[in-house]
């Protein structure tokens, strides 16, 4: 599959319906920067699009159960073998691992090694965390060159994205990691990418800007060549 | 990380302003305060339908929905919410959560069933206090109207408990006075729950501001008259406004200073900003302000 794309080029972008989660903000925020926006729990559907956003809100293994009941994992998994570029937004990003300790042990999708963990509570009222993690923070990890040619390219160390979230992911290889972000005691990886697979655990779509523009590399970027 | 959060009062098509929560004035068209709150950095934006019961619900979600399409950071909605179905509305009209108060302390199973559907991060507690005459506080409903006998702290517990995600807390008494918030009220409240809590009610200045966060503990800051006030002075707002309500406040003379109540320092998102984070309060800074011509205010 070849795509050599620019913003001019129509791009049409599968959201994955299976039942949780709000989607409209994605549709939203896609439509301002230009993209097509398809929301669909069709599997040929989802094939034959450009770019594959895996939203997601809420617990992990009802939304594993919502995939599996629409038939939804093999299309995924055939979109990560034709490398279709596949984004997972916030628990959309957590079902790409390969398990969660999310209420119990659950499969995930398996796309990326890893797990998905939950964040630590620091009860000292000094330097309160409360968990879930919801608001603003900060992205770092660009290291020189290390966002060029990626969906981070462009963007300033340090920027502000939005987070509402309990949990998070551990991948296995730490160059999955490509920027990370400090809550209380942890340090979390906030943005992973490996090859066609990316995921980001905060909300761009809510990230003002600064997250439009992710979105926006995501869809017009060329990822060929990148395994 | 500290939030700050504009509060946007509605009334039928326009913003208003007013003072304890009564006395409502026309400032503007919410669409162009919202859009300028976005590109000066505003964290959320806090929309409170005032008169949700005389008006039909349509006009709001209009609102919203026009307003979300152009603005990409968290929307709050409250005012007039009674139902699950109510609530879906609101969110498939662009909101991200929901700020509920009377329906809730009527029904508080409410917030249960909103938690298991929506999930707790997009359920917002609003509890409107007032100082009682031999302390403590006590929760109101309707805009300050309404009295409950319920004890504020008590009640933001038990809402915890049911599965708010965060508790907006309002002082009636000190509502858009700009004579400071209630710090006791606020730190109070903190120290009751595990969720984030946002403060609102009294801002005047950006001291004020700080005083919620480092003394209050308050995890967010809501503010309308500062803002708005802003707003109208020194960006010339637009102020094409449907010929409803009290609209005379906005004829821009003499008049209007007479109406800011002195204790008001309007201030821009942005100063607020560098000045809480010169005082070592963390919070989100934009790095970039050149893209602000790429939001347009969509007709």
């Amino acid at each position: 599959m070849k795509l050599s794309m620019t913003p001019k080029q129509k791009v049409t972008v599968a959201v994955v319906d299976y039942g949780l989660g709000n989607l409209f903000s994605i549709e939203r925020a896609l439509k301002h920067i230009g993209a097509d926006c398809l929301i669909t729990d069709n599997k040929d559907a989802i094939i034959n699009c450009e770019r594959v956003i895996l939203p997601g809100v809420g617990a992990f293994a009802d939304a594993m159960k919502g995939l599996e009941a629409k038939g939804l994992i093999g299309a995924l998994n055939k979109i990560a073998e034709k490398k279709v570029p596949l984004l997972g937004i916030c628990l959309g990003m957590q079902l790409m691992m390969t398990e969660s300790e999310e209420f119990g042990r659950h499969n995930g999708l398996g796309l990326v090694c890893g797990k998905v963990v939950r964040l630590q509570e620091t009860p000292s009222l000094e330097a309160r965390t409360k968990v879930p993690h919801i608001g603003w923070n900060t992205i770092n990890g660009s290291d020189g060159s290390r966002w060029e040619k990626t969906m981070l390219e462009g963007l300033e160390n340090g920027e502000f994205m939005y987070f509402v979230h309990s949990y998070a992911v551990m991948p296995d290889e730490y160059s999955c990691v490509l920027a990370t972000t400090t809550y209380g005691k942890d340090k979390f990886c906030s943005v992973m990418a490996t090859g066609s697979i990316m995921g980001c655990q905060f909300h761009p779509e809510k990230s003002a800007e600064a997250g439009l523009g992710i979105l926006r590399k995501f869809v017009f970027n060329n990822f060929d060549g990148y395994a | 990380m500290i939030r700050i959060i504009p509060k946007l009062e509605i009334k039928g098509p326009n913003l208003v302003k007013g003072i304890h929560l009564e006395g409502l004035r026309v400032v503007g068209n919410p669409r162009d305060y919202a859009a300028s709150y976005y590109l000066d950095g505003a964290d959320e934006l806090l929309y409170i339908d005032v008169v949700a019961s005389l008006y039909g619900r349509n006009n709001l979600l209009d609102i919203i929905s026009e307003t979300a399409k152009n603005i990409f950071i968290p929307l709050t909605v409250g005012g007039g919410i009674r139902s699950i179905n109510d609530i879906n509305n609101i969110l498939r009209a662009g909101a991200d959560k929901v700020a509920i108060n009377t329906a809730a302390i009527n029904r508080p199973d409410l917030i249960k069933e909103a938690a298991n559907r929506f999930g707790s991060q997009c359920v917002v507690i609003s509890i409107e206090a007032k100082r009682r005459e031999g302390g403590g506080y006590e929760a109101y409903t309707d805009n300050g109207r309404e009295r409950t006998g319920v004890d504020v702290f008590d009640w933001a517990k038990k809402a915890v408990d049911l599965g708010a995600g965060e508790i907006l807390v309002t002082s009636i008494d000190r509502e858009g006075t700009g004579k400071g918030m209630d710090v006791d009220l606020i730190s109070k409240i903190s120290e009751s729950v595990p969720v984030p809590v946002i403060a609102c009610g009294g801002a005047g200045s950006k001291e004020h501001f700080l005083e919620a966060i480092n003394k209050g503990k308050a995890d967010a800051v809501c503010a309308a008259s500062v803002f708005h006030y802003h707003q109208l002075y020194s960006k010339d707002m637009d102020v094409e406004c449907k010929k409803e309500g009290n609209i005379e406040f906005l004829s821009r003379d003499q008049r209007v200073r007479k109406f800011l109540p002195s204790t008001i320092q309007p201030m821009d998102i942005r100063e607020l900003k560098s000045f809480l984070t010169e005082e070592g309060v963390c919070c989100r800074v934009l790095f970039k302000q050149k893209q602000e011509s790429e939001v347009k205010h969509d007709a």
